[in-house]
Order: structure tokens, then C-alpha cells, then sequence
């Protein structure tokens, strides 16, 4: 195992996003501070509760899933699409180290910007509303798999990738419809039947409901079927990944 | 010599059927320099990034001191420095840390000290704090090496390393060549100066359409396919050659006749002429020599190819 490289690769990637701190830290603040401005107070004040939970800090999990998981594609998917199209990938495919060591080194870096931005959310989220976390140990570990499963999820699309275009399709066009739709700033239960029924072929519902219950020891579904979607996702895109690295697919010809 | 990078029936066949390699042998002496020629599309970039595991053997094998580059990935990618032909850098990175993040890439406990020895041979240092994208083109062509030899490689490849660059900072970097060479270094280099590969060289491997078409050592290409010509400057130049000259095949240059000549044969004839010059009663001002240079045999070489296809 190279060490070093994945060290190098994290440490790299990681720099990328110090040297845009600002944007890094500033944008989530903001952004947090306009759902909870718009949502929270506005649409809040007239709903007294959801699940006995204040509306306000009902949408605390779903503000950091949709943020985590939107920036954790993107940073896994620009940190290996980016030396593709400048064209240092060569450092990368001529030097001692495995497709594994180079995904550690991406994807390691991508889930912990992402988590960076999640913490950030949640330190936000306590300057407007008032709740406590049930399980703080289960919400570290939702938050640890939502970042890391992402952040695969990342790095796929920005193998396939050939142009820009592509690297925001996916995200734009998909993962952030899912997080929406599934749940973020209402409960399951509120919708009528036939939505219920349909909501539940979304594998967003089932993150950002097992993330709820770690906040609130409610969920829209039961502990143990989130913990096996978010295990079965981080199992499809490591298997995609793993197919990848046998075969070189759009990176090695 | 003992041989540091072993290339055995090297075929690169892209999906389309295209092959840019075909069936390709070479083997390189450790501490040598290599320098392989060809005309664009010749299959040169190909050869290096196949030997450096960028690109996948359709067939053959590549190894690189002793260890399969496929099999041993990590013992053969480990000796093994690469300065590609196009300069692909982050820009927004400063100098000292893309050349850490290539030492630390190929396995290599950071050490500053020798990053900055290597950083000073290239005349970098002063600029280990700038942006890549506040450098030349030269300078950047610089970081590249510096990149490349950051983890103290053995073989070094050099993909066009001066294209684009000026004469000053082109002499520079055969210093650095010659340097690296100095420290045992193996050396392949592709280019387009022939010039380049004349001066640096101590092998020319030609290459065209991804066949190797020879290799062999410089001095002794040279004097085995140079031709050379004398140049008599005439006093009174001549409109017609005189009969007695009629065997030389003499052409009529300026104001004078050029005369050229073999030099493996044992006669070169060189002493007749200059008597049959004063038989003919032509007086001579001057007699200058020269050597074909490498280009020509190049385009010599490279023209019976696709004459032969």
C-alpha cells in the first residue's frame, strides 16, 4: 500500500479547498441562514410541529443532508475530473499507485469537505433554533456513510465525465430532484397515499430519514432498513468502481 | 551495458484498429542517452506512455529494471520519471507543492532538501512560492522536470522536453541532461531537433508509422550512412564540366564544383580529382568539407521507409 501517495493526493486535494475557504465556509452559512430565514420562519410560523418536533429544527437534517450530499458529489466528481481535463492524470496513471490508493486519496478528501460543510451546517443551525441530538454517535456515522457513499458516487461521474456539462448533469438533474423530493423539509407521512407509495422508490428517503431519527428518534421509515439502503449504495458504487479500475474504463486506453 | 528498460514485441492497437505500435523492440543501456526520432503521428508519445503504464499493451511486455511494468507495476513505475510533451500543471498551485505532491505520489517521505537541490539545478528555487500559472512557458516546462526527478528517478523520459522553447533555455536543459546523465541517469528522449538529439544523444532510435526502424549508436550512424561532400571554390568559375572530370560526378555549385563521397570506402577519390582539377587546368581558392548532419539521414531514412510501403 503507498501511503504516501494517498497522503499526497488528500493532502492535495484538500489545499484545493483552503485556497477557497471563503466560498468553502461562507456559502453554507448563507445559504443555511436563507432555508431557515425562508422555511423556518416564514412557512415555519405556520406549522406548529411535524412528528412533535418544531419545524424549525425538523429541517435541520434534511438542510445538511441536501447540502452534504450535493457537495460531496461535486468535490469527489471535480477532484478527479479536473486533472483529466488539464491533463495531469498522467502523474497520476504513471506513478506506483493502485486505482484503490488514487480513490482512497479523491474520495477521502471529498467526504471530508463534505463533512466539513455539514459540521458547518449544523454549528448554523444551532444559532436559530434550540433542539438536541438523541444520538450523536448514529448521526456521526449517517453523516461519515451520506459523505463517504457520495463522494463514490462523486467520483464516478467525474470518470464518465468528458466535459463540464456532463460533470453538472448528474447532480444538478438527479441528486438534487432526489433530496428534495425526498423528504428534506417535510415528513413522508404528510403527503397524500399515492405519493407515500411513490416517494419510497427514492433511496434519498431512506438517508435522510434514518439521519432524522439520530436527531429525533423519529423516522419515516425504521432505523434498520436506512442503515441497509445506505449500505446497499455504498456497495453499488464501490462494485462500479471496482469495474472500473479492472478495466481502465475512460481513463487508461 | 547492463539494460535498465527491455521492450519485447510491443503492439498498441486502439479500438478502432488503428495500430499505433507495431510489434516494437528496444532495449535501453542503464546511463545512456536515447533519442528517439520521428515524424509526427510516428508512434513516439505512444512508445513512452506505454513503457510508463499511461496507456495499455495490446501485446508484448515492458520491463524496467528487470520488473514487468504491468505485473511489478509499483517496483518498475518507481525507477521511472516522465516530462510529457504537453505542459499539464494545476495552475492555481504553487511550485513547491506540485513538486511534493509528485515526490509523495511515487512513495517518497518528504524531503525538502533534495526538492530544493533539485529546484536550484533548474533554476526554480526563487520561484518555489509562485503559482504555476504566474511562470513562463519555459519556466513551467522547468517544474515539469523538476516534477519528473522529484522522487530521484533512474530512467527519465523525456517527451519533447524543449518544443516551443527558446534557443537559450533549450542549451540549458541539455546542460541538465547532461548533468543527470552524470548522476547515472538513463535518459530516452523524443524530439523533433534533430539538432537536439545530435548533441545530447549517445544512441538514435528511429521510429516511423510505430515501427522502430533502427537504432543505433550516433557516431557510428553518422559515419556509416553520412555522406560527405568537397566543396573547390574555382578562380575562374566553369558553365560546363571540363571531359577529363566527366567520372566524378561533379555538380556545378556557385562558383565552384561539389564533389561528394563515401567515407567507408577505402578510396574516396579525393586525390584523383585534385589532379585531374590541375590537368584541366582549373586553379582551385579553396576546399571545404561536410558532414551530412543527422536530419538529412533522418529524412533520408524515414523517405526509403515510405518509398519500401
Amino acid at each position: 500500500m503507498n501511503l504516501q501517495a494517498i497522503r499526497s493526493i488528500y493532502l492535495f486535494e484538500m489545499a484545493r479547498f483552503f485556497r477557497t475557504l471563503m466560498q468553502s465556509f461562507i456559502s453554507p452559512v448563507i445559504s443555511t441562514s436563507l432555508y431557515f430565514v425562508v422555511f423556518g420562519t416564514a412557512i415555519g410560523s405556520r406549522i406548529e410541529s411535524v412528528e412533535g418536533v418544531g419545524y424549525g429544527a425538523f429541517i435541520v437534517p434534511g438542510l445538511i443532508m441536501l447540502s452534504v450530499m450535493t457537495q460531496a458529489t461535486s468535490n469527489a466528481s471535480f477532484g478527479i475530473y479536473f486533472p483529466k481535463f488539464i491533463g495531469t492524470i498522467y502523474e497520476l496513471l504513471s506513478a506506483p499507485v493502485s486505482f484503490l490508493e488514487i480513490t482512497v486519496g479523491y474520495v477521502g478528501a471529498a467526504a471530508t469537505k463534505a463533512m466539513f460543510i455539514g459540521i458547518v451546517i449544523l454549528a448554523t443551525s444551532f444559532l436559530f433554533v434550540d433542539f438536541t441530538i438523541q444520538h450523536p454517535l448514529a448521526m456521526i456515522a449517517f453523516l461519515t456513510l451520506t459523505c463517504l457513499s457520495f463522494s463514490l458516487l462523486g467520483f464516478i461521474i467525474g470518470i464518465w465525465a468528458g466535459n463540464f456539462e456532463q460533470l453538472q448533469l448528474i447532480p444538478l438533474l438527479i441528486i438534487t430532484p432526489l433530496v428534495f423530493l425526498g423528504g428534506s423539509f417535510y415528513s413522508v407521512s404528510m403527503l397524500p397515499p399515492i405519493w407515500q407509495t411513490i416517494t419510497m422508490f427514492n433511496p434519498v428517503v431512506y438517508l435522510i430519514s434514518g439521519f432524522r431519527w439520530s436527531f429525533f428518534g423519529t423516522a419515516d421509515v425504521s432505523i434498520g432498513l436506512s442503515l441497509f439502503a445506505i449500505t446497499v449504495f455504498t456497495g453499488i458504487c464501490l462494485a462500479v468502481i471496482a469495474w472500473i479500475f479492472r478495466t481502465g474504463w475512460r481513463i487508461r486506453q | 551495458m547492463t539494460t535498465i528498460v527491455d521492450v519485447c514485441g510491443l503492439t498498441k492497437r486502439y479500438d478502432g484498429g488503428f495500430e499505433a505500435l507495431k510489434n516494437v523492440d528496444l532495449s535501453i543501456a542503464q546511463g545512456e542517452i536515447i533519442a528517439l526520432l520521428g515524424p509526427n503521428g510516428a508512434g513516439k508519445t505512444t512508445l513512452i506512455s506505454t513503457i510508463c503504464g499511461i496507456t495499455r499493451a495490446t501485446e508484448g511486455t515492458v520491463t524496467i529494471g528487470g520488473h514487468d511494468n504491468v505485473t511489478e507495476f509499483r517496483a518498475a513505475r518507481n525507477l521511472v520519471g516522465l516530462v510529457p510533451q504537453e505542459i499539464n500543471l494545476e495552475p492555481f498551485e504553487k511550485v513547491i507543492n506540485t513538486v511534493r505532491f509528485s515526490r509523495g505520489l511515487f512513495g517518497k517521505a518528504p524531503n525538502d532538501a533534495y526538492l530544493e537541490k533539485v529546484l536550484r539545478s533548474l533554476s526554480l528555487w526563487d520561484k518555489k512560492d509562485s503559482k504555476i500559472m504566474e511562470l513562463s512557458g519555459g519556466m513551467k516546462r522547468r517544474v515539469l522536470i523538476a516534477k519528473a526527478l522529484s522522487h530521484e528517478p533512474r530512467v527519465l523520459f523525456l517527451d519533447e522536453p524543449t518544443a516551443g522553447v527558446d534557443v537559450e533555455l533549450r542549451k540549458d536543459m541539455w546542460d541538465v541532461v547532461a548533468d543527470l546523465k552524470k548522476d547515472g541517469v538513463t535518459i530516452i528522449l523524443t524530439t523533433h531537433y534533430i539538432e537536439e538529439a545530435e548533441a545530447i544523444a549517445d544512441r538514435i532510435g528511429v521510429i516511423a508509422k510505430g515501427e522502430i526502424l533502427l537504432v543505433e549508436n550516433k557516431d557510428d550512424l553518422m559515419t556509416r550512412m553520412g555522406q560527405k561532400t568537397l566543396k573547390v571554390d574555382l578562380a575562374t568559375p566553369v558553365t560546363t564540366i571540363p571531359d577529363v572530370l566527366k567520372d566524378y560526378d561533379l555538380v556545378i555549385e556557385g562558383d565552384g564544383l561539389l564533389y561528394s563521397y563515401d567515407t567507408k570506402t577505402d578510396r574516396t577519390g579525393i586525390t584523383g580529382l585534385l589532379a585531374d582539377l590541375q590537368k584541366a587546368g582549373l586553379k582551385m581558392t579553396d576546399l571545404q568539407t561536410r558532414q551530412s548532419s543527422l536530419e538529412e539521414i533522418f529524412v533520408s531514412l524515414v523517405a526509403q521507409r515510405e518509398d519500401a510501403a
